[in-house]
């Protein structure tokens, strides 16, 4: 065992290895188990947390018997894993929730309550959820309010609907595993209605948990090969974790091109093409991936770009997957939300029936926000349909997408009608919510920019703001001391000091020598206000200190 | 009414999948794509999953010819290929709905035809999800009171053995569990590649999960003649062979076993357990049947309770996983894909590595999670709902096992099929008799002889079983996994049916002769 695991866990195991000790002494072993039962449940409820915890775990060496090696252990354990990181849920948030914890037990700080901008978890900031989608999943779960008079007849014909979709009319049957059909065929209609028209056969839709899981099974489709021919996977810099993590997972090689931070994090075509001769090099770059509108960066593509990175992947043959999970989150006067797969498909036969594209939604952003509920999307445009048969198999192993999911997402696609009784409630929350997003997009943009040695790009979408952030040599100097990245160093000096958790951009890439962190604009207004003042004074304090 | 011939079946199973994939080898070529066969993940080329295979995807066919006005000698295809209890006609418990539809749109706290037992635990439930929303998400690892919820649960059910909560992951259903612990554990190339011990019969998704992993599968044979009992000699002499070009590290057990039933004797686990402890195994145990045991002499004992009265040499040291799920039981609860495992004595480091690896994906959904909780901290004596809870309940597991007597009954009275009793889970896996010119013919159409008689049993009664080749099963011998989950009185004319068919089925090849 690992030095520091074992110091951490001491005190509890010599704990546990006294008893045991007493025991196999004085006891015969079948009593000696009994007896230890009961001294432990009286332990339990009687210790603290911290001396719980190792009485059935971590134990092992000191437990008065033969020593036997764990089997898995880091060095046992599958290495890719260990490569995996991940920062939206990283070590800032694990001290964030022990933070809540210790202001929980009465321990005094400098602030009352932990303000989690790490994560787009809209419900968790105070985000009222859509009451129809609501009614409507109430009725699905639990049928007999159907009979309820108080539910608006629009929610119970989609109910109803959906349940007929399910088999034995129940959430509680597996569906297919691409989806339920029905719900495939409205998401198609759906996506037809988005594009002006263009054709979307419901084939070619896979729901899925979330977006998350869609483009985990298309990275792991994509990845073969062994040195030079190992697949390469272009994401943008910076970018969503979840790329890096699976790649790193699947031991597939990251290829990194970067956004222009001084254009509105926009996309470059020439940055496209550096990044892949110079990987072509090493490995066999095979997809590109996309987000627009962009995490964290919140820039939104403009047609042209779109147009350019579907010539470039056209050209050099790559695999397109684009992540449009934040398609309706777009703020900015001028930008607008173009999806792949309609310029795709406006370019003509040339590139319409070649490029192979998988686009990406979910339930969990624009309007929405029901993260909890895992539902999302995936729809494939031009794969082998011998490819397609094999995504279909792989799918299958996890059975299906949780329904309750599915059900929502159908309610997402196929929303009130002008004729319907649910309507204009419907339009007047949804108006709300991304008006007060727009809101507080400009209104983060603005503060942030105030500050001094802050310099924040628009928020033309999505839910973040990634603003860069100058740091003092000694401020950097203090960190490399301290191992963590400068800000990562900045970012838990934030968390104590103001109970503000958010995610420094070493987590999603970003140049040498630029730091950034990335925040979510999704607290209330006024909370948001405070957060803002709280960063810009502890900016200015921490700028003083160092300088 | 005799369907389409053999070879008939064989040609549209080729005209489904296969037509189309070579239409698309020629479409593929001409337009060079990116991700092609040949270019494919090998390892997901390598992955097969027979619960929903080419069978099933044959059975919806025919289900949509049937829609669309075509005939067959049925009106109707019987899915008994999956445990999917609901869409077989069990209902859901009542309670737990309304836990559910509460949670989902809490307005109905204000509603009085909702019981206060439902509402409190909806509240509760609530009060640990962030903005008290199902539609935020949780931590990694699942809701903190559920979590703690699960451990009590897990107390009570195991007579005491402590169980911490902070070792309780929920998970999205049991197999994401599962994929996960396998993810950890699969290292080493060659003869240090991983090695998974799984029983065969299995449950497809380990061999599938072993595949697109690329760890080595390591077979051990479950004793047909006994029951489906698992020999312990039989570990052994599958370890050794293994040892040989692997480093097996992981055993899997499924207790009871999917697809075979039997349900493992206390004896048996601490057979199993002195043999991990010795091999330096890692246990994972699948214990998603637990509340499905009919046959009166047998319990279900959890491998941890079992481990923990072994003394502290094997519970300190021993790591363990055990699963369970909302889908089974007598919840069925498939859909809401809820679950969760508990890990013991996992290395702390490994266990923060597992926890970062599931943050990857932000967490197992709200509503299974919630349904998980009413799993386990159902309605208690003294609380209004219990009478109709706990009435539902026994309504559910007392036909579960009644099919289970009528199913082996009326197989074991076929000639040519034997089936062993469904001691628990929710499968009759028995074995058929399937005579040497069947076998022939299947082979000189590319199948397996036991995909042959399922496609035409498929085909010529509407009824929709797994081949046991899809399970693994010793060479020569042939079975198929059918659900015991159709309402009775369905199930009897479905086992009727299997029944003509099979008789039918014997004539027809051995009157060729």
């Amino acid at each position: 065992m690992n030095e520091n695991a074992e110091s951490l866990f001491d005190t509890d195991s010599r704990h546990s290895w006294n008893i045991q000790r007493f025991l196999s002494y004085h006891c015969k072993q079948s009593s000696a188990v009994l007896i230890h039962s009961i001294l432990i449940s009286i332990i339990q409820r009687f210790t603290p947390e911290i001396l719980r915890k190792g009485i059935h775990g971590d134990t092992m060496t000191e437990n008065g018997c033969e020593y036997r090696e764990r089997v898995l252990t880091m060095d046992t354990m599958n290495p890719n894993v260990k490569r995996v990181e991940y920062a939206v849920r990283g070590p800032i948030v694990q001290r964030a929730v022990q933070i809540e914890r210790e202001l929980k037990m009465g321990i005094k700080k400098p602030f009352t309550e932990v303000i989690r901008a790490n994560i787009g978890d809209c419900h968790a900031m105070g985000q009222k959820p859509i009451t129809f989608f609501r009614q409507v999943l109430a009725l699905c779960s639990y049928p007999d309010l159907l009979e309820d008079g108080k539910f608006p007849e629009d929610a119970k014909s989609r109910a109803r609907r959906i349940l007929q979709a399910c088999g034995g009319g129940s959430l509680g049957a597996y569906s297919t595993s691409q989806g339920i059909e029905m719900i495939r065929q409205d998401i198609a209609r759906y996506i037809e209605r988005r594009d002006g028209g263009i054709t979307c056969d419901p084939d070619n839709i896979y729901l899925s948990t979330g977006a998350s899981d869609a483009i985990v099974t298309m990275l792991k489709l994509l990845v073969s090969g062994e040195g030079m021919s190992r697949t390469g996977v272009m994401i943008s810099i910076p970018q969503y974790p979840l790329y890096s993590a699976t790649l790193a997972e699947l031991g597939a090689v990251q290829i990194s091109y970067y956004l222009d931070e001084d254009n509105c994090w926009s996309l470059d075509i020439s940055e496209l093409r550096r990044a892949l001769q110079e990987a072509k090099k090493h490995c066999s770059p095979r997809a590109l991936c996309i987000i627009n509108p962009g995490n964290p960066t919140g820039q939104v593509q403009s047609r042209q770009c779109i147009e350019g990175v579907i010539r470039f992947a056209a050209a050099e043959k790559l695999f397109l997957m684009a992540d449009e999970v934040y398609q309706d989150n777009v703020y900015a006067d001028g930008c607008k939300f173009h999806s792949f797969k309609k310029v795709l498909f406006e370019m003509g036969l040339e590139y319409s029936e070649k490029v192979e594209l998988a686009s990406f939604h979910s339930t969990s952003k624009c309007y929405m926000g029901e993260c909890g509920f895992r539902g999302g999307y995936m729809e494939v445009v031009n794969l082998d349909p011998e490819v397609k048969v094999q995504l279909t198999k792989l799918v299958s192993v996890r059975l299906c997408p949780p329904v309750p999911g599915q059900a929502l997402l159908d309610v997402v696609v196929n929303p009130p009608q002008p004729d319907e009784p649910s309507y204009d409630t419907f339009i007047k929350e949804r108006t709300d919510t991304l008006a007060t997003l727009a809101e507080k997009a400009n209104m983060t943009q603005e503060i942030l920019n105030q500050v001094p040695g802050i310099k924040c790009n628009p928020v033309q979408g999505a839910m973040y703001t990634f603003p860069r952030i100058h740091l003092p040599p000694k401020a950097i100097l203090e960190a490399k001391e301290k191992e963590q990245t400068p800000d990562m160093f900045y970012c838990m000096k934030l968390l104590e000091e103001t109970g503000i958790c958010l995610v420094p951009g070493s987590g999603f890439g970003q140049r040498d020598g630029t730091y950034h962190f990335r925040m979510t604009i999704l607290p209330p207004k006024e909370k948001l206000k405070i957060v803002l003042a709280k960063i810009k004074e502890f900016h200015q304090h921490f700028m003083a200190q160092y300088s | 009414v005799k369907g389409p011939s053999v070879e008939k079946c064989g040609q549209m199973r080729f005209i489904t999948a296969e037509a189309k994939a070579s239409a698309g080898r020629l479409e593929g070529k001409l337009r060079e794509k990116t991700l092609t066969l040949d270019t494919l993940n090998p390892q997901v080329k390598a992955v097969e999953y027979a619960v929903r295979g080419p069978i099933v995807i044959k059975a919806g066919e025919i289900e949509r010819y049937l829609e669309e006005g075509g005939t067959k000698p049925f009106s109707e295809v019987i899915k008994a290929n999956i445990g999917d209890a609901h869409a077989m006609g069990q209902k859901p418990i009542t309670f737990l709905r309304q836990v559910v539809a509460l949670c989902t749109f809490p307005e109905l706290m204000d509603s009085p035809s909702f019981p206060e037992d439902a509402k409190r635990r909806a509240r509760r439930i609530l009060q640990g999800c962030g903005g008290h929303s199902l539609g935020s998400y949780s931590a990694s690892p699942g809701v903190e009171c559920i979590r703690k919820d699960i451990a009590a649960y897990i107390e009570q059910r195991d007579e005491g053995v402590p169980s911490d909560w902070e070792n309780v992951y929920l998970t999205t259903g049991a197999s994401d569990g599962i994929m996960t612990i396998l993810r950890l554990l699969v290292s080493g190339k060659d003869s240090s590649r991983t090695g998974v011990m799984i029983p065969i019969p299995q449950y497809p998704l380990y061999s599938a999960a072993i595949s697109e992993m690329d760890a080595v599968q390591v077979n051990y044979y479950l004793d047909e003649d006994n029951c489906w009992a698992l020999d312990i000699n039989e570990l052994h002499r599958s370890y050794q062979a293994a040892k040989q070009h692997c480093q097996p590290r992981v055993i899997c057990i499924i207790n009871p076993g999917n697809p075979t039933g039997q349900v493992q004797s206390k004896k048996c686990i601490e057979e199993v357990l002195h043999f991990a402890y010795e091999e330096n195994l890692f246990v994972m145990s699948d214990e998603v049947y637990q509340d499905n045991v009919y046959a009166p002499d047998c319990q279900f004992h959890s491998f941890k309770k079992v481990l923990y009265e072994m003394g502290p040499e094997y519970f300190n040291s021993v790591e363990l996983v055990s699963f369970h799920s909302t889908s089974k039981g007598y919840t069925g609860e498939c859909g809401f894909r809820g679950g969760y495992m508990e890990v013991i004595n996992m290395d702390p480091e490994v266990k923060a590595q597992m926890v970062k690896l599931l943050s990857v994906r932000l967490c197992p959904p709200l509503a299974g999670q919630a349904a998980m909780d009413v799993i386990v901290n159902p309605p208690q004596p003294e609380e209004h709902t219990f009478k109709q809870f706990h009435q539902e309940k026994s309504s559910v597991l007392g036909a579960l096992a009644e099919k289970a007597k009528l199913t082996e009954k009326i197989l074991n009275a076929v000639p040519g099929i034997k089936c062993n009793p469904v001691q628990g889970a929710m499968y009759a896996f028995p074995r058929i008799f399937i005579p040497p010119k069947a076998v022939e013919e299947a082979k000189a159409l590319g199948m397996q002889p036991d995909m042959l008689y399922c496609l035409r049993l498929l085909e010529e009664t509407g009824i929709c079983v797994v081949p046991g080749s899809g399970f693994g099963q010793k060479d020569g011998t042939y079975h198929f996994r059918m659900t015991i989950l159709p309402s009775i009185e369905k199930l009897k004319v479905l086992l009727g049916k299997v029944r003509d068919f099979h008789i039918g089925f014997l004539k027809e090849y051995s009157g060729l002769e």
